[in-house]
């Protein structure tokens, strides 16, 4: 039961062949089963998730009316507030938190009657393309557990990976819902910024964080994408315009006609082998489906990763100020005589982990007098050079395709001293966010060279939505009929799963 | 060797620099839904918004940015087809965000002048100063430092945090620096506060009470030898809140600033906080290494470009310059110089003008919100505003008084009712019992005895001597108990006596 996709379920819930109390706790025993060796969740909330569940089964018994996702279970990125459920951002400085509000996302989702069993883990804040960053402890990829499920969703995509969870909610900054999902062979999608709310989103980088979907398959992605997204008065940045028809387009699936482009400088060195095998073939299955495959440039895109790094740490060394011990969240030092000051110092010190800290310092320099011109101002004429970019790029094309990283997953704790190396495995992901645009990864199948999976990513126009879900859909069912089963079927069993 | 003020002016040129924080009368908050109301029980008028709880997000208050564009507007300003917030970064316990969301290099409304007239030794003057910008930003919550001798942070035990305050939509009107006042400097400036504040409640955008804290005036103050056009090191001074306070504060700076120059020392540049009681400043916070705000546009929120069509109809809707209007209602009302400025004063001209504007003489309203009114506000040591009379209760006694309904005498005792909470004036006429003798036999009765008492008065009255009824209508007056309206007794009485006015 708990690999079926998330559509399966709601057909069977439909029918009353199973009822969300069912499948609910199907999920919850497979958690139980599976998260002592994945470590997905760092909040389990059994009773929540039943009584919303029972809840959802009483409605569809007086027989009212329900969305197409009632009573299918979802994990959630701990960095989305609950009203009254532990939300710590993967770190120890909100240990304990429970947030007196729901974001707007979770708010959609109650409406909606999904299910939400329990917070994911991440790379702090954000932070990071390994989920090792967790003050929590990493989680580990269901496909391999020596190795990284990508960050800084990493737990929402392993959770669906193992088999916890049919669908969850991500966050993607430069990645952190893609890069997961090609590591895991999920599907993950980051819609046009502002296509989502990012009311209750807690924010590492404000102008680039977007909320998105996280599924098995691209229509479960779409339906999901429907749930959570529309325009919110409480978040100023989000988008006054009917949401773009995503589950029609993954229904049709259809890409005849369409022009596909692939961005030439997102290809070839420093792309791993098996990566670009997987991409060509992708791309053959595209063309033999009726798309027509052509050639973009993006020059620019060179410079991308530097401006990222100089725009997200200057808005996360703002936007984590507020961390400060006054009002909510762990306290240290607080002993008689103790200024507010000396405990604002030693709270961020013990509370924020060493790559958090390391992109407030970098974020402070690069704002500050004398070096914003040079830093923050730079980094912003870079970003509008991507934009202009994409914009020629897709004056050709529908859409642009790319892998989604330059390599499978790597080793926990392969990369963690390095952050370079680690920050240049969003170089394919990070173009996206600074241009605002949609992007979705699903799998393009595993690696010959190590049987992992590769993602290959789609790119959209601003609240274009739509288009890369038509491609998605397209190359999942010829991806699919290659192959006879979901990539995922051939995942290695996992110690105690059902 | 305190220096005098006009040593310091014969050798010194003062240049001013102010800045003035107005709070808006806004419903809600800059940011959020909370509620503005002053008053509120501590951390009641709260939300994840003003809190700065992990996640929350601001939306910009419209209401906000209407009353910013009317006051840039009124200062003759021109305002930005496109401007930005900012984030101003610095670490405070009681800023939730430790930055606060401000605008900085884009504000919203610029390059506008507002003119003053002040009273020189070569009678009056109009200084023009020149407003660089006017632009929105929100409150900080209250810091209530406790335990220590002073109220401030160092010294204190502990501290109560308040965060009602945290995110009140204000307004920072900043000047262009401003030379050329020379002695006047101190009355310039006071008068130009003044005049910000008349605007300013104008437009009804504030509620402008400087002991309040809804207008508050930084201001900056530095000296430079007559004749030099290099400026000197300025002090701001800061907790200015009456406008007796921004001149004396003017005024002991320039003192300060030149006995330090004098004597060889420097002035430091430096933030001071007015003292209320002594009239001098204290020093605070040292500027000499200037903070970095690390400012960078507010991701958060989206530029704000108001709608040229919107703007044009913000600026027909404003109201009439405070002093052009002042002017008119002079004129039109032919009020001597001396009681106009009674009124200013006195802070009564907008009640006058209401109770002029429901039908009554100007003069008589003046008379009354002046005279009786105004004693009993002093008697009272409260403001005339806060007495519980309005202009329509005004209105209402002059037209009895006009219809005869009621005497001079009668009217105070309505107005004394009316102000000790007895009701509306018709409801104290009728509680007190309040009536004028207007019954004609009953008054001609009166008029008789009177004439038959002091027949020898009666007859010079006869004879033309019309100066003599007076004590005749005293009796009458007497007789009716003060009930009685004068001016018809003496009516009555000439033509009962074979005599009429001139």
């Amino acid at each position: 039961m708990i690999r079926n996709s998330a559509s399966e379920m709601a057909s069977k819930l439909a029918s009353g062949e199973i009822t969300s109390v069912e499948i609910t706790h199907a999920h919850l025993d497979q958690i139980s089963a599976v998260d002592r060796d994945v470590h997905a969740f760092l909040h389990v909330d059994t009773e929540g998730a039943l009584d919303q569940a029972a809840a959802v089964d009483a409605k569809r018994k007086n027989g009212e009316r329900l969305s197409p996702l009632a009573g299918v279970p979802l994990a959630l990125k701990d960095v989305m507030t609950q009203k009254g459920i532990p939300t710590t951002c993967g770190s120890k400085i909100l240990k304990g938190w429970r947030p007196p509000y729901d974001s707007t996302v979770v708010a959609n989702l109650k409406k909606n009657d999904i299910v939400i069993l329990g917070k994911t883990n991440m790379d702090e804040f954000a932070m990071g393309s390994s989920t090792e960053n967790s003050a929590y402890g990493p989680t580990h990829n269901p496909w391999d557990l020596t190795r990284i499920p990508g960050g800084s969703g990493g737990g929402s995509a392993a959770a669906l990976a193992a088999f916890e969870a049919p669908l969850a909610i991500g966050t993607d900054t430069g990645g952190s819902i893609r890069q997961p999902a090609a590591v895991t062979g999920t599907v993950g999608v980051k819609p046009t910024y502002g296509g989502v709310s990012r009311y209750g989103l807690v924010a590492f980088s404000s102008s680039l964080d977007q909320a998105g979907p996280c599924a098995r398959t691209v229509l479960d992605a779409a339906l999901l994408h429907e749930a959570i997204a529309g325009h919110d008065p409480k978040d100023s940045t989000s988008i006054n315009a009917p949401v773009p028809a995503v589950v029609a387009a993954a229904k049709a699936g259809n890409v005849k006609g369409m022009k596909i482009g692939v961005v030439k400088e997102l290809n070839g060195d420093g792309y791993q082998k098996g990566v670009r095998t997987r991409f060509e073939e992708s791309l053959e299955l595209l063309a033999a489906a009726g798309a027509e495959i052509v050639e973009v440039s993006a020059p620019n895109f060179e410079y991308a990763l530097a401006a990222y790094y100089l725009i997200a740490p200057s808005e996360c060394s703002s936007n984590l100020a507020r961390f400060d011990a006054m009002r909510y969240g762990l306290r240290v030092g607080d002993n008689d005589g103790a200024s507010a000051e000396s405990v604002m110092n030693l709270t961020r010190e013990v509370g924020f982990g060493r790559e958090v800290k390391r992109r407030i310092i970098l974020g402070t320099y690069a704002l500050s007098s004398g070096y914003y011109d040079a830093y923050y101002g730079s980094a912003q004429k870079v970003r509008t050079l991507i934009t202009q970019d994409f914009n020629k790029a897709f004056e050709k094309a529908d859409v642009l395709v790319s892998p989604t990283c330059p390599t499978t997953a790597f080793k926990i704790g392969e990369k963690a001293n390095d952050p370079l190396a680690m920050y240049l495995n969003d170089i394919a992901t990070i173009p996206v966010n600074m241009a605002g645009i949609g992007g979705m990864s699903l799998p393009s199948g595993v690696a010959e060279e190590d049987g992992l999976p590769v993602g290959f990513q789609i790119m959209s126009p601003v609240m274009k939505d739509e288009r890369m879900y038509s491609v998605g859909a397209a190359l999942e069912a010829a991806l699919l009929s290659k192959w006879g089963a979901p990539l995922l079927s051939t995942i290695p069993a996992l110690a105690g799963s059902k | 060797m305190s220096l005098s003020y006009d040593d310091v002016v014969a050798k010194y040129e003062p240049v001013l620099g102010l800045e003035v924080h107005v709070e808006l009368n806004t419903k809600s908050k800059m940011f959020c839904g909370c509620s503005t109301i002053f008053g509120a029980a501590p951390n009641t008028q709260t939300c994840p918004v003003c809190l700065a709880l992990p996640g929350a997000l601001p939306a910009v208050n419209e209401k906000a940015i209407e009353s910013t564009i009317k006051i840039g507007l009124a200062l003759n300003c021109s305002i930005a087809p496109f401007s930005r917030f900012a984030r101003k970064n610095y670490f405070y316990p009681d800023m939730p965000k430790n930055f606060q969301i401000s605008q900085y290099d884009e504000p919203i409304c610029v390059n506008g002048f507002v003119d003053v007239e002040i009273e020189t030794d070569e009678g009056p003057k109009v200084f023009r100063i020149e407003v660089e910008r006017v632009h929105m930003e929100e409150d900080t919550g209250k810091s209530l430092h406790m335990g220590g001798a002073t109220g401030r942070i160092h010294g204190a035990e502990y501290s109560l945090l308040d965060y009602n305050r945290a995110g009140i939509p204000l307004v920072e009107i900043v000047t262009k620096i401003v030379p050329g006042t020379g002695k006047y400097a101190p009355e310039v400036a006071k008068a130009y506060v003044a005049e910000l504040r008349d605007i300013l409640r104008s437009l009804g955008v504030s509620d402008v009470k400087m002991e309040q804290g809804s207008l508050r005036c930084d201001a900056n103050v530095s000296l430079r030898l007559i004749g030099s056009n290099v400026l000197g090191t300025r002090s701001e001074t800061k907790n200015v809140n009456s406008l007796r306070s921004v001149e004396r504060a003017i005024r002991g700076e320039m003192i300060r600033h030149a006995e330090r120059l004098n004597s060889g020392e420097r002035v430091v540049q430096e933030t001071r906080h007015f003292q209320e009681d002594t009239g001098l400043t204290r020093s605070g916070r040292s500027k000499e290494q200037a903070e970095d705000y690390r400012y960078f546009p507010e991701p958060d929120l989206v530029p704000v470009a108001p709608d040229a069509a919107w703007i044009q109809q913000l600026r027909a809707a404003l109201p009439e310059r405070p002093s052009i209007h002042r002017k008119r209602l002079k004129e039109q009302w032919a009020v001597p110089d001396k009681e106009m400025s009674a009124m200013i004063n006195a802070d009564v001209l907008d009640v006058v003008e209401a109770t002029v504007a429901l039908g009554a003489d100007p003069t008589k309203a003046r008379g009354w919100w002046l005279g009786e009114i105004s004693r009993i506000a002093n008697e009272k040591d409260v403001a005339i505003k806060d007495l519980p009379i309005a202009a329509t209760d005004v209105a209402e006694i002059v037209a009895l008084v006009h219809a005869g309904d009621l005497t001079d005498k009668l009217a105070r005792q309505v107005v004394e009712g009316v102000i000790a909470g007895e009701g509306k004036p018709s409801v104290v006429i009728a509680a007190r019992g309040i009536r004028v003798v207007n019954d004609d036999s009953q008054l001609m009765a009166a008029i008789e005895r009177a004439c038959a008492e002091q027949p020898q008065t009666a007859q010079k009255v006869r004879d033309g001597h019309l100066p003599a009824a007076g004590a005749l209508i005293g009796m009458v007056m007497k007789d009716t108990k003060g009930q009685a309206d004068a001016a018809k007794v003496r009516a009555l009485l000439l033509a009962h006596l074979g005599q009429s006015e001139g």
